[in-house]
């Protein structure tokens, strides 16, 4: 079996799981090559893995993703099943509510799919390209700013700040993305800048 | 308090994605509903328990949560009902359920809030199983585990009656019979339960029966030193102790706990109700013919009697112990 | 946190109060059991509600919403009172024997120079007294009776266990038995850690709550210790990193700050901020704030930031008000004053106070953009749900533009967590339709912007024309070169000063932070991240879990910043020789020569510990009991009520609120009185769902499927409310409709001779997602935040409650 039995390095926890012990004991290792006719069959064979964090609580359990199809490989790939990372120093494995159901958030009905527009005073949605939102979205704000940015204040002293647009940033979005988001919106001279730290 | 040395690991292991060989399976069945003289197997399994310390569990639901993912069930979103258990029963598509119990303690003065797992005890000797008309509906390994095949099942729901615990339930969908399978599919590639996994605080383990005993008597012993002096491990005696287990602190009141059953046994009337009589039963209440659905293992030929099914129809109609005499008052 | 979360095990006394762990961070809560399994620790709760952290405390207390400065203002005055104090490390670890100025004061619930018409103090006597050498005087006897010492002693005085009980409705002798608990740890072999989360910051005084146990926490020599710390349970997964890398109105990455107004050039700005020593031989490490500026100007407008033109300093806005935070932006939006508003994975319909307002100002907007995986209802603010969001559609001019972002499964990237951790992700999921990489959509508008100002220049081109963009494809940075781009490397080769050797060679990745230079040879997007992603490679990825002799660190395992630290102040572990005050328990030591041990020491690692105070980072070289004007509301913390309270401040009754935290005039009108609204709300999030998310999850919306609150039987039986039966909760500014949960787990309060009712509101329904459609408890809470950080009061309001026969129609 190729089963790593033994964390390495980790500390007995109180509460048991399998136990290393209690495998061999249960006859795991020595098993006959026969299908168990009643029990459902096992659904993780032949996925593939992938190390990731939820992404709710900041606990930041370690995760991984069992999909059918390898992203790495270029390959499209379907979530199947999330469960906890056994190896995480911190959540050894386990889940709470939010984070063992995962796999259902990914696959919400109200995940969004496609760009979409609300024009003014509409009662609906209507689908729109990337291009068409980004350049839209574009021309928005370099009208606005060369219309409101305030370059000094009375004293003349440098100010560079442009207050009639706003940025929320996120809570769950990676440093990657935050920093991207920091140098876009700063460059700007956007100040009315804000996260999700105080709700 | 830091002896550390007898204290098991967690999940050891994560789930396996290569192709596994269960290392149970059905030669290790050691009984069949509905069937006499099941072969018994060549080796005897080492005997598995889920432990279930309740002064540890937080009410989370993670259990919940994780058993709807690994089994792919769908539970119905309901409405709140001014409780905290949702859904607010067990259902077919509800295999585990937290139940919370405000309990005020008499002698303290001091609320507490109970939370229990409730779900298949999977008993050693298990009242659905027996009360089981439907041959190989329903099994039981070496190991333990008692588990319901769903192609033999035919939903008559005689094991709800077996149970003394109130835990299987029938689809009004496909009219099979649903409850905890203790994840057979992961134990049978070494896992523990997908509840297990998840349990935040471990209050739910998982192992051999004699690790998860011994695990308890040092649970027992914290609890007692915090001044719960009744702590115990609920494995009740009556229904040959359970392949689920609880450490409850107050192990003298079960009761409080949502009415866990004080001394759980299987209802006379199903202990008196023979294997074959229960096929006949369901001739009689016209429940299709079962042996149709029953292949492989499974199909062996069961003989019914006139006696069987004259006993069935004192059961199912009737509603008493067949082998009761009805002039001296059904059993209690 | 100043621990990580596994570091809990090491604890012998936990105190959850101001959070509730156990259901908001269940796998962190792991910890706590271990403790007690292990250690035989204890766990309190301190809460209104008897939580299901409460469900498996060894002791529970409850409190009045809003009263938790007395709570811990008493608990250090029996501390003192009963001499539980580590006292070789209030001495010589905290600033208890410095001096203060003779002209502070407290009177009347205020401290001295306060100024009713600017709501704000003049802190000028919030001093220490500085001697003719510059340095701040101190009598080490802890005697004198200006010192921080005697002056603590003097403003907890009042909080006696009669006081606390008056005011928290905390019964006195359960106020008492866990001060004696906590008390216990004031020996140098036990440790409590404070685990806190929303509980104490959403107050309009949150973080003189925090400070208030922080100073707890410094008497008894708790922090900097193996299971001690002032553990901050962040919410979200990252909003630690967007914190850290300077995601709002006034920061910079790093902790660094955006000017102000009076800052008028570069010099003015680094005067302001010398950080100057206040004691002989300290460190103040924030003395480098010159070279991690620098790194960041460099960062961000590369060749265009030079010496000359003081670093591109001028490209970086200039603030006019302290900030521009997500309070004023809807004041100003519902003053006309923003026409463009973003929104990236956030939901303010639901997440801000007075949704009404809310409403109104997203609908003055021209613009709102919304990306975000799941269909929000802040996209939707503009269709009508009845009444569920009763808006008349066509009258709202607002463009909403809703872009499909990827989620976690789908993306790659680091997450900071509670403790500092940076842990790298990879996909594993392909995007669903046409959603993707918020890095993507980031870069597609901001190259678009460019072009357009590129081809038809503008206002003030240059920050946008000179932002340094060099990555491999502009149109979608990879999350690698962004992580390295933060780490910081070499412009130019990176001297060693004292040897002139070359430590960095040009263009090589920094290892950490002391390699940063303020002259212009180095960059560093975020300088706290150095040493995240070297040239030995992505250290975020790291995966090696072992944890030599079982102490909770795991240092090989991803990154934690800074430096790789797990344990904030761990210096303070080891005494005035360096060694472990527990040593059952070390972290870090001296060894008469350098300092090692099981983390990253927090100090020089050839640093005496005679000669050089433990807190590297403070001026002082010690930690502040007494924080001078660093905090707009006090350098201690005092007793205030919240805005909407059943009681006046019992100190000054013409005191309402924090008497600094900002409030904007068309809010105090919004305010309301317990005549009109007699019961305490507050309001909480439950261990079924995240946040307004996982309602869209069909799962999580079955464990807990609608929109209820949380009543006393005694609430219930006055007010004639059935359990499961439906009730209208009204206050100031909006009402809801929701069904009632009538528990024993909350009881009704003695305070100041009256009864006191909490009502319990949870918090992730709305008109979108799988759950049934509910409310949010922003229909009902006040517009006012904390003074210091303007973190909204959604932990105490007011309300009132009836029945309701029928679900409300529009």
């Amino acid at each position: 079996m190729n089963i790593d039995l033994s964390r390495r390095g980790f500390l007995r926890l109180a509460g048991a799981g399998v136990a290393a012990t209690s495998l061999g004991a249960m006859g795991f290792g020595s098993a006959e090559a026969a299908e168990a006719a009643q029990v459902r069959a096992y659904k993780l064979a032949t996925t593939t893995e992938t190390r990731n964090t939820c992404p709710y609580c900041s606990v930041a359990c370690g995760i991984i993703m069992y999909s059918r199809g390898d992203v790495k490989a270029g390959e499209t790939a379907e979530l199947m099943h999330i469960e906890g990372d056994a190896d995480h120093p911190t959540n050894r494995g386990t889940l709470c509510p939010k984070g063992a159901a995962l796999k259902d958030f990914v696959h919400a009905p109200t995940r969004l799919t496609h760009p979409r527009i609300r024009r003014a005073g509409s009662d609906q949605f209507e689908e729109i390209s990337w291009d068409e939102a980004l350049d839209k979205i574009a021309r928005e704000l370099k009208d606005d700013r060369d219309a409101n940015f305030i370059a000094t204040n009375d004293e003349g002293t440098p100010v560079n700040r442009w207050t009639t647009a706003g940025f929320l940033a996120a809570s769950a979005t990676t440093n990657e993305t935050a920093w991207l988001t920091y140098k876009t919106v700063r460059s700007m001279g956007i100040v009315g800048f804000d996260n999700q730290a105080r709700v | 308090m830091n002896d550390m040395a007898n204290s098991p690991t967690t999940a050891v292991s994560n789930p396996p994605v290569q192709p596994t060989e269960a290392y149970f399976n059905a030669g290790d069945i050691v009984r069949i509903s509905a069937t006499r003289n099941v072969p018994q197997p060549d080796r005897q399994l080492e005997k598995l328990a889920k432990l279930i310390d309740v002064s540890k569990c937080i009410g989370c639901k993670a259990c919940q949560s994780a058993c709807v993912e690994w089994n792919d069930t769908h539970p119905e979103i309901e409405e709140n009902v001014g409780v905290y258990e949702n859904p607010h029963d067990l259902t077919p598509n509800m295999f585990t359920l937290m139940r919370f119990a405000e309990w005020e303690n008499p002698a303290t003065n001091d609320l507490e809030w109970l939370i229990r797992k409730d779900g298949c005890m999977h008993c050693e000797d298990p009242g659905c199983l027996k009360a089981c008309p439907a041959p190989g509906a329903i099994v039981q390994y070496s190991n333990g585990i008692v588990d319901f095949v769903k192609d033999n099942c035919i939903g008559c729901g005689y094991c709800v009656t077996g149970c003394p615990f109130d835990i299987p339930r029938i689809s009004q969908v496909d009219h099979k019979s649903y409850k905890c399978t203790l994840c057979s599919d992961r134990v049978a590639v070494g896992q523990g339960p997908a509840c297990a996994k998840a349990c935040p605080t471990q209050a739910i383990v998982f192992g051999t029966k004699a690790d998860m005993q011994a695990h308890a008597e040092t649970r027992i012993e914290d609890l007692k030193s915090r001044g719960y002096e009744n702590a115990g491990l609920y494995d009740p005696a009556g229904v040959g102790g359970t392949h689920v287990m609880y450490v409850l602190h107050h192990a003298d009141k079960p009761g409080i706990y949502n009415e866990l059953p004080e001394n759980p046994r299987i209802s006379p009337i199903v202990e008196g109700w023979k294997g074959v009589t229960k096929t006949a039963g369901l001739a009689v209440i016209g429940l299709a013919a079962v042996g149709a659905t029953l292949h492989g293992l499974f199909s062996r030929g069961n003989e019914v009697e006139e006696h069987d099914t004259e006993a069935a129809k004192t059961l199912v109609v009737e509603g008493r112990d067949p082998d009761e005499d009805p002039h001296k008052g059904g059993p209690a | 946190m100043t621990n990580p979360w596994t570091d809990i095990k090491n604890t012998d006394l936990v105190i959850v109060m101001g959070g509730n762990a156990a259901e908001a961070h269940p796998c962190g809560f792991k910890w706590v059991t271990e403790a007690k399994a292990h250690r035989g620790a204890k766990l309190v709760v301190v809460d209104p509600r008897y939580t299901r952290t409460a469900s498996v405390a060894d002791y529970y207390a409850p409190i009045r919403p809003g009263s938790d400065i007395a709570f811990l203002m008493g608990a250090i005055r029996w501390c003192m009172e009963n001499d539980k104090v580590q006292w070789d490390y209030v001495r010589d670890y905290t600033n208890a024997s410095f001096l203060v100025r003779e002209d502070f004061g407290w009177q009347d619930g205020l401290f001295s120079g306060y100024d009713e018409e600017k709501r704000d103090f003049d802190k000028e006597s919030w001093d220490y007294q500085i001697g003719d050498d510059g340095f701040a005087l101190t009598d080490p006897t802890l005697e004198n009776p200006r010192c921080v010492w005697q002056m603590l002693k003097k403003h907890v005085d009042v909080y006696t266990p009669e006081f606390v009980e008056n005011i928290t409705g905390t019964p006195r002798d359960k106020f008492l038995d866990i001060c004696g608990m906590i008390g216990e740890c004031s020996a140098v072999d036990k440790t409590m850690t404070s685990m806190y989360a929303l509980g104490w910051t959403q107050h309009s005084k949150g973080a003189q709550n925090i400070r208030g146990m922080a100073m707890l926490q410094l008497i008894l020599g708790n922090i900097g210790v193996r299971g001690g710390g002032m553990n901050a349970l962040r919410g979200h997964s990252n909003i630690q990193g967007l914190t850290d890398i300077g995601l709002m109105s006034n920061l910079i990455p790093g902790y660094l700050n955006i000017p102000t107004e009076s800052e008028v050039d570069w010099q003015t700005y680094l005067s302001t901020r010398s950080f100057t020593p206040l004691r002989p031989g300290q460190t103040s490490y924030w003395q480098n704030y010159p070279t991690f500026m620098v790194s960041f100007l460099k960062a961000m407008w590369g060749d265009a930031a030079t010496e000359e033109n003081d670093w591109a300093f001028d490209y970086l806005p200039k603030l006019d008000v302290p900030a521009y935070d997500i309070l004023r932006m809807f004041e100003l939006m519902n003053n006309d004053r923003v026409n463009l508003y973003f929104c990236q994975g956030f939901n303010p319909l639901l997440s801000i106070p007075n949704r009404e307002k809310v409403t109104t100002g997203l609908s003055k907007l021209k613009m709102l953009v919304v990306m975000d995986p799941l269909s929000t209802e802040t996209s939707h603010f503009w269709q009508n749900h009845g009444a569920h969001n009763d808006v008349d559609t066509a009258s709202i001019q607002t463009e909403v533009l809703e872009l499909p972002t990827t989620c976690f499964a789908e993306d790659e990237g680091a997450l900071v967590n509670s403790g500092r951790w940076l842990q790298w992700h990879w996909p594993g999921a392909t995007p669903p339709g046409e959603a993707k990489h918020d890095t993507w959509i980031m870069a597609q508008i901001w190259t678009r912007v460019r072009e357009l100002y590129r081809t038809e220049g503008g206002a003030f081109p240059d920050p946008i024309v000179n932002l340094s963009w060099d990555y491999a494809d502009p149109g979608e940075p990879h999350p690698s070169e962004l992580a390295r781009e933060m780490n910081g490397r070499a412009l130019s080769d990176v001297t060693d000063p004292a040897t002139g050797a070359v430590i960095v060679q040009a263009g090589q990745q920094v290892s950490g932070f002391g390699q940063l230079r303020g002259d212009g040879s180095t960059m560093a997007g975020c300088w706290i991240y150095a040493g995240s992603w070297t040239e030995e490679g992505n250290m975020m990825a790291r995966r090696d879990n072992s944890d030599p002799d079982d102490v909770g660190m795991y240092l090989n395992w991803a990154f934690a910043w800074p430096a790789n630290r797990r344990v904030l102040y761990n210096r303070a572990s080891a005494d005035l020789q360096g060694q472990p005050w527990d040593a059952t328990r070390p972290l870090v030591q001296w060894d008469g020569e350098r300092w090692g041990g099981y983390d990253v020491p927090d100090i020089a690692p050839t640093a005496n510990p005679s000669e050089v105070g433990p807190f590297i980072m403070n001026q002082e070289g010690v930690s502040r009991l007494f924080t001078r004007g660093m905090m707009r509301d006090g350098p201690f913390p005092t007793h205030m009520e919240p805005f909407e309270s059943p009681m006046a401040n019992v100190f000054n009754p013409r005191m309402r609120g924090n008497p600094v935290a900002r409030i904007f005039e068309s809010d105090v009108a919004r305010l309301g009185g317990s005549d009109e609204f007699p019961f305490v709300a507050t309001s909480y999030r439950l261990t079924e769902h995240f946040h307004y998310w996982t309602k869209h999850n069909p799962v999580n919306a079955a464990l807990q499927p609608e929109f209820f609150v949380e009543i006393s039987e005694e609430l219930a039986a006055e007010r004639g409310i059935t359990k499961g039966g439906r009730v209208r909760v009204w206050g100031a500014r909006g009402q809801v409709w929701a069904k009632a949960v009538v528990t024993k787990r909350i009881k009704p309060m003695t305070c100041d001779g009256k009864t006191v009712h909490v009502v319990g509101i949870p918090l992730h329904w709305g008109f979108m997602g799988a759950a049934k459609k509910g409310w949010g408890p922003n229909s009902l809470t006040p517009f006012v935040g904390d003074a210091n950080t303007d973190t909204p009061e959604f932990k105490a309001f007011l309300v009132n409650i009836e029945p309701a026969a029928e679900e409300p129609v529009a």
